[in-house]
């Protein structure tokens, strides 16, 4: 029921490619798109506007009260619009990690991050596009839904689909004894589920996924960046490194205004991936004083970090203050950057592939700027293609269907719980716990109702 | 199987011809006869045996979780199954008051036979309808089209629409131990060349197991050794049109008793098992995983060291006595044994041993969800023909059957329940579009929308359509009207209202825990608090002009109380609406489709769902052959249209 429904959803995606401009366009398509706008916009009422209108306002985030953006946003009413559905389109400042963000607020008010050719599925599905180019519809939809469900099931990481059946299961269990509560009242073997039994498991499946949660990274990294630490002895080129980094992308410079640490932040695009660069005054104050590298610093630095880039120079041995770097960064995500390539090589690399085990190896030269492409796609590789490991535990959320289906899932719980205490029969609220299996059941690819008919039959010894 | 039969007739002769002949008089026949001749239809009902009209050979009790629900929804449309127990209970009990109202259900035992004799009546007085005793050997079909039916006596009756509910005497065969006969249920003659017709017409036939368990002598069990189960106290019935002051005082109603098995019964279960027919492979059907013998408990649940049985009165004017729980095919000493280990029951005698009937099931994916037959045109079934257990799952197949002949005996458009507006709507959904494996029965858990179905709110749901199919009088729709409109109105008043802070409420909200009243509340939302009921609430605000009688206070409070998830439950419908509303034209030809899952494509052709939802419910068929499927119907209409 919860996957086939889904074809009337309001949808939303980012519209423009990723990273890249000044701006950047959020597309919501569905019955609902210009409430779910409104929702966090500050302007004018966009359900009030004209169709075919373009209104200037501010994206907040309700939750928070903070300004996003300030962006224009386009309202645009059916039938006549690309879908044929009600379009809201929200202008922002491009960057990946406002828009991502926008697109974060836009997911949680009430649309659903859209598959890979659905607005195009749409025009096709409500008549808009005609039948000369239906045959290449046909085939574009083919590949792509073919694609989604693929990805939605076979790519997905064998340990969280584990762990999400384990959930499920769990739920399922407190499902199926609600229900032959209900169904066979009189029946005495099966302990009543009470709202303290039901409260006591939807907190513990709530909790779970909120670890769950915590691991996603993609999520999380959209939402703040990928914290990225530049490590490595003095005069290595680390800055250089970084001055590179950040003359790439000339949109993205944040100060983190209002910090009492001396750890400034900045942000950087790196083909989409937004790193959040942590302690680049450190690396500048340590370079531009040539000050003795403070390994307290550095530990802070690569602790709060997700990724590592460390810096070595190769026309050095290594030194015992590398080795020291080398042991820090161990359970770290982890690129080895070889700087200075254009001078003779002295490092032992031998050494140096023990030492470092799998992480990858690059040379650069910053002066000359060859080999920071490679770093670059090394970079975009680990995010989008293996998702950077979480060292506290090997299952990571990456994908950001699971992470909106966890969020609702666990809204869902909290509806459980916020019922219960409002002192709602357990059979009602549990409503809310089987909207929870269904949306966990969506991530694993399993909706089936008949599962629960199953465990109820396997599990109780029912009937007359 | 030798055929009970010593001859034919060598002749048939023309009877009269009917709009609509139903065949079985069984709780779903019973139904469809009076909905197709209430609607003006002549109608015959022909049935083996008429002191058997409604009879009901497992236990004696109507109603229970989503099945009470069903009786009501029977009763909104105008059907007879609420009025009937209404008239014949020997106890009311109304099941999960502790619960949300979605789950509450009532529960009747009946005097079955009383139940029977009181149906049989109601048909007899029916001035469109024939009851007639009969076997159905064969259908008059021509070109598809099903003309009548031909009956053992040789009778020809034609009609314009025909209605099946053979129950288990299609092809019946009654086991006990090593014991194997051809009869229908509770040793009545079986219908054994029906099903071979309908094979030759070209249907799918599976064979399906049920049992019942033995009945007691009442005048020999100790009921001091068991517990007592009465009936309620306060009056509840099944028809909206009962009253409560016609409600039987609990010292007329007779108790059930409840008594478990133990480890000796399992013993001695055990120690028979080589000649369970169970366990031996005699039994071929496929029996439901709800409702096991007690030989199948034993074996499935070696752990558990006791059952629950209930022994339950089969009726007023008689000591025979229903063992729930002990359903069984073990021989008859062996039950005898298995009833003589059971606290309470030591010394009592046996009157009837119990046993296991296997029959023919017409697989209902052959089936519209006007319940007429993708087969044979005209030809409707319902009951355990399609696979279902229970007299109420049977009965409201019958009441949408038999509406649905009559439709078509005056050439009008089918009727149909969604799965959002009826229980009666998602068995029979489940059924065309999912099929069975065992015999099916209601749960609440099969229904999505349970909080919109439920028992309170069958009137609601239903009256307004009863009517329109002329079932329900004039004079009783207007009745429902005005209750309606009342609890509408005094829903918005309450929404108008204030609660006013005073020393009393702030008494009850923190005896509650909660703090006092600063401004006042709106009445409504002051109902919500869940120590608020509508008399509480009525404390605090002016009364209506009107005061509302307890039917209308209840819908009062549930839908004020419940409003948030009601409204939840009414998203989820509006999604799955538009979903329905996406039609697969009939003559869609899934061969040309290309680029559906293997599986998906064998289930659409074998099934034919009518909509994209009800596709979407097969199990095998995902979201990307929806698509693929949306798209080529939607290529079809743009080709229409240009």
């Amino acid at each position: 029921m919860v996957l086939t429904t889904t074809d009337f959803d309001t949808i939303a995606a980012i519209s423009t490619p990723p990273g890249e401009g000044g701006i950047s366009i959020i597309r919501i398509s569905g019955d609902d798109a210009v409430e779910v706008a409104q929702r966090l916009y500050r302007g004018k009422n966009l359900t009030k506007v004209d169709t075919n209108t373009i209104n200037y306002g501010h994206i907040v985030d309700s939750q928070t009260g903070d300004d996003i953006d300030e962006v224009m946003v386009s309202v645009m009413r059916a039938p006549k619009t690309y879908t044929k559905e009600n379009i809201v389109e929200i202008n922002c400042h491009g960057g990946i990690v406002a828009t991502n963000r926008i697109l974060q607020l836009v997911l949680s008010n009430g649309a659903r991050l859209a598959e890979p050719g659905e607005f195009t599925k749409r025009a096709f599905l409500n008549g808009r596009i005609d039948l000369s180019q239906s045959e290449a519809v046909m085939d574009l939809i083919e590949a792509k839904t073919d694609r989604s469900m693929k990805v939605a099931i076979s790519q997905l990481d064998g340990n969280l689909s584990h762990l999400i059946r384990n959930l499920r299961q769990d739920i399922l269990d407190v499902l199926a004894q609600v229900e032959v509560n209900i169904d066979y009242p009189e029946y005495d073997d099966v302990e009543t589920m009470t709202s303290r039994l039901l409260r006591e498991k939807a907190i513990k499946v709530h909790g779970q996924i909120d670890e769950l949660l915590q691991t996603a990274k993609q999520g999380k990294i959209l939402r703040d960046g990928l914290a990225t630490s530049i490590i490595g002895r003095p005069n290595v080129g680390k800055s250089s490194l970084l001055n590179h980094l950040i003359h790439e992308d000339k949109a993205i410079v944040t100060d983190v205004p209002g910090t009492t640490r001396d750890v400034l932040e900045e942000y950087v695009n790196v083909r989409g991936v937004p790193l959040k660069l942590i302690d680049t005054a450190g690396i500048r104050d340590t370079e531009d004083k040539v000050e003795k590298i403070g390994v307290d610093r550095s530990k802070k630095a690569i602790d709060s970090s997700d990724l590592v880039l460390l810096v070595l120079n190769v026309s050095e041995p290594l030194t015992d203050e590398d080795r020291t770097l080398i042991n820090l960064t161990a359970a770290k995500q982890r690129i080895v950057v070889l700087n200075k390539t254009d001078l003779t090589p002295k490092i032992d690399l031998v050494e140096l592939r023990q030492l470092v085990g799998t992480s990858p190896i690059i040379s650069t030269s910053a002066i000359q700027a060859s080999g920071l492409e490679d770093l670059e796609e090394i970079i975009a590789h680990m995010f989008f293609n293996e998702g950077i490991e979480n060292s506290q535990n090997d299952v990571v959320v990456t994908n950001a269907r699971h992470i909106g289906l966890l969020n609702q899932a666990n809204q869902s719980l909290k509806a459980v719980v916020d019922g219960l205490e409002s002192g709602l029969p357990v059979d009602l609220v549990q409503i809310d716990m089987t909207h929870c299996w269904d949306l966990l059941g969506e991530i694993t690819g399993d909706s089936y109702q008949d599962e629960l008919l199953d465990q109820l039959f396997s599990q109780f010894c029912l009937g007359k | 199987m030798k055929s009970l039969r010593v001859s034919d007739v060598k002749q048939t002769y023309r009877g009269q011809d009917f709009d609509v002949v139903v065949v079985g008089a069984g709780h779903a026949g019973s139904e469809a006869a009076l909905a197709a001749a209430r609607m003006g239809n002549k109608t015959l009902l022909i049935t083996i045996n008429l002191d058997m009209v409604a009879f009901m050979p497992c236990n004696p009790s109507i109603g229970g979780p989503a099945k009470g629900t069903v009786v009501r929804e029977i009763d909104a449309l105008g059907g007879e199954m609420g009025k009937n127990i209404d008239k014949t209970y020997v106890q009311m009990r109304m099941l999960n008051t502790g619960k949300g109202p979605a789950v509450q259900a009532l529960r009747a035992q009946a005097d079955k036979h009383a139940y029977h004799s009181e149906m049989k009546k109601t048909i007899e007085d029916e001035p469109n309808l024939t009851l007639r005793q009969g076997i159905v050997d064969s259908l008059i079909v021509e070109d598809g089209e099903c003309k009548g039916v031909i009956t053992n006596t040789g009778a020809r009756y034609y009609a314009k629409a025909v209605v099946i509910c053979a129950g288990t005497a299609a092809r019946g065969k009654i086991i006990i131990g090593e014991l194997m006969y051809a009869s229908g249920p509770n040793n009545s003659q079986p219908a054994e060349k029906l099903s071979e017709n309908l094979a030759e017409l070209g249907f799918d036939l599976e064979r399906f197991k049920t049992g019942t368990p033995p009945r007691v002598d009442g005048t020999t069990i100790n009921y001091s050794e068991t517990e007592e189960q009465p009936g309620d106290e306060k009056p509840n019935h099944f028809s909206y049109e009962s009253k409560d002051e016609d409600y039987l005082a609990l010292k007329n109603q007779l108790s059930c008793w409840l008594t478990y098995t133990n480890e000796k019964t399992h013993e001695i279960i055990r120690e028979n098992l080589d000649r369970a027919p169970m366990f031996t492979g005699v039994i071929e059907g496929v029996g439901p995983r709800y409702c096991p013998s007690i030989e199948d408990k034993i074996v499935r649940f070696a752990d558990k060291n006791r059952h629950q049985l209930f022994l339950e009165p089969e009726g007023r004017n008689t000591e025979e006595w229903y063992v729930q729980g002990l359903s069984t095919s073990m021989p008859e000493e062996v039950q005898q044994q298995v009833i003589r280990s059971i606290q309470g029951l030591e010394n009592a005698e046996m009157m009837r041993p119990g046993y296991a009937i296997e029959y023919d099931v017409v697989a209902p994916y052959q089936l519209k969800p006007t319940l007429e037959t993708k087969v044979v045109k005209n030809l409707f079934t319902a009951g355990q023909t399609n696979g279902t257990s229970g007299y109420e799952e049977a009965a409201g197949q019958g009441i949408i059957a038999g509406i649905n002949a009559g439709l078509r005996a005056q050439g009008k458009p089918g009727f149909t329940l969604k799965r959002d507006e009826a229980y009666i709507g998602v068995m029979i959904d489940d059924l065309v579009t999912k099929g069975t494996n065992e015999p099916y029965r209601l749960l609440t858990s099969r229904a999505e929308y349970r909080l919109l179905l439920r028992n309170d709110n069958a009137d609601m749901r239903l009256t307004e359509k009863g009517h329109e199919l002329g079932l329900i009088s004039d004079e009783r729709y207007d009745a429902f009207l005005a209750k309606k409109e009342r609890v509408l109105a005094e829903i918005d008043r309450l929404d108008h209202v204030r609660v006013n802070p005073s020393a009393a409420v702030d008494e009850l909200v923190t005896a509650h825990g909660d703090k006092p009243l600063k401004d006042g509340a709106v009445a409504s939302v002051f109902l919500r608090r869940p120590y608020v009921d509508y008399q509480t609430l009525l404390q605090f605000i002016p009364a209506p002009d009107q005061p509302l009688g307890r039917h209308e206070i209840e819908q009062v409070e549930i839908q004020t109380k419940y409003a948030g998830y009601i409204a939840k439950a009414q998203a989820n419908v509006e999604k799955m609406k538009k979903m329905e509303a996406k039609k697969i034209p009939a003559n869609i030809d899934y061969d040309a489709i290309d680029g559906i899952a293997t599986e998906a494509h064998q289930k659409l052709k074998k099934i034919q769902p009518e909509t994209i939802a009800q596709a979407g419910r097969i199990s095998g068929v995902n979201p990307a052959d929806l698509a693929i499927l949306s798209v080529y119907i939607q290529q079809g209409k743009i080709a229409k249209v240009q």
